[in-house]
């Protein structure tokens, strides 16, 4: 059976545990479903924020993600993927993102989350901009996420 | 052709989109950085350090090597910070 991954770009919040039952509820086939949840922290570098305001591509967001989750699909034996990104205002302690992996067995789940996240960070176009007391700047990119995604490429 | 920008780089330039119609010589990627660098202040100023700017042809990640006949959208914007 062809897996198609769920993809999508939003500005509403998600939930989580609905994210995860629809990819293994009523299903014998997965063993193992992982997901990851990036949330916004409340402070940046040790200075509290208000908000972070992520501006996206819209376009240019869902083709990158989308084959990010083909590249996947094509390297891990997954029997469900979901990628949710959110747009827009999100105060400290909402979700920003979510991964959500199905697979037979748990190294797959793992990985793919763990590939899927690193490409995510480095290459989907969409920028954090906080809110602080010191008024808004834009978050700098960190090299160690391109170093992250960089240990997936095949040598 | 049209341009998008975004995040910092959009608002150094202080808008998000535009058509421009570059001069033959201008090939690439990189060029078109140039080109548009020599406009005002604040195209310098979104292009000061042109090691930094990502670029996207069509939606695509490129590289300033790239080469931009036929594109019908080039994108500038600073590394990404998602996730």
């Amino acid at each position: 059976m062809t897996v198609t991954a769920t993809i999508r770009i939003q500005q509403a919040d998600f939930d989580v545990a609905q994210e995860i039952a629809a990819l293994s509820k009523g299903r014998t086939d997965v063993g193992a479903v992982v997901s990851f949840s990036g949330i916004c922290r409340g402070s940046e570098q040790g200075e509290p924020i208000a908000a972070l305001t992520l501006e996206h591509y819209p376009g240019m967001a869902e083709a990158e993600i989308a084959r990010h989750a083909d590249e996947a699909l094509a390297r891990w034996p997954l029997q469900g993927l979901t990628i949710i990104h959110r747009f827009g205002r999100i105060a400290p302690g909402e979700n920003i993102v979510l991964v959500v992996t199905a697979s037979a067995h748990r190294q797959a789940a793992f990985e793919a989350a763990e590939f899927l996240m690193d490409y995510l960070k480095t290459n989907a176009p969409f920028w954090k901009r906080e809110e602080s007391a010191r008024g808004t700047s834009w978050i700098e990119a960190q090299g160690q996420d391109d170093a992250a995604a960089a240990r997936w490429t095949k040598s | 052709m049209k341009l998008k920008y975004f995040a910092w780089v959009r608002e150094r330039i202080g808008k998000a989109e535009e058509i421009v119609e570059p001069p033959a010589e201008v090939r690439t990627v990189g060029e078109l950085i140039g080109w548009l660098a020599a406009r005002d202040d604040g195209y310098a100023h979104a292009f000061e350090k042109p090691t930094v700017i990502r670029a996207a042809i069509d939606h695509a990640h490129v590289k300033s090597d790239a080469v931009i006949s036929g594109a019908r959208e080039i994108a500038f914007f600073p590394p990404m910070t998602g996730g």
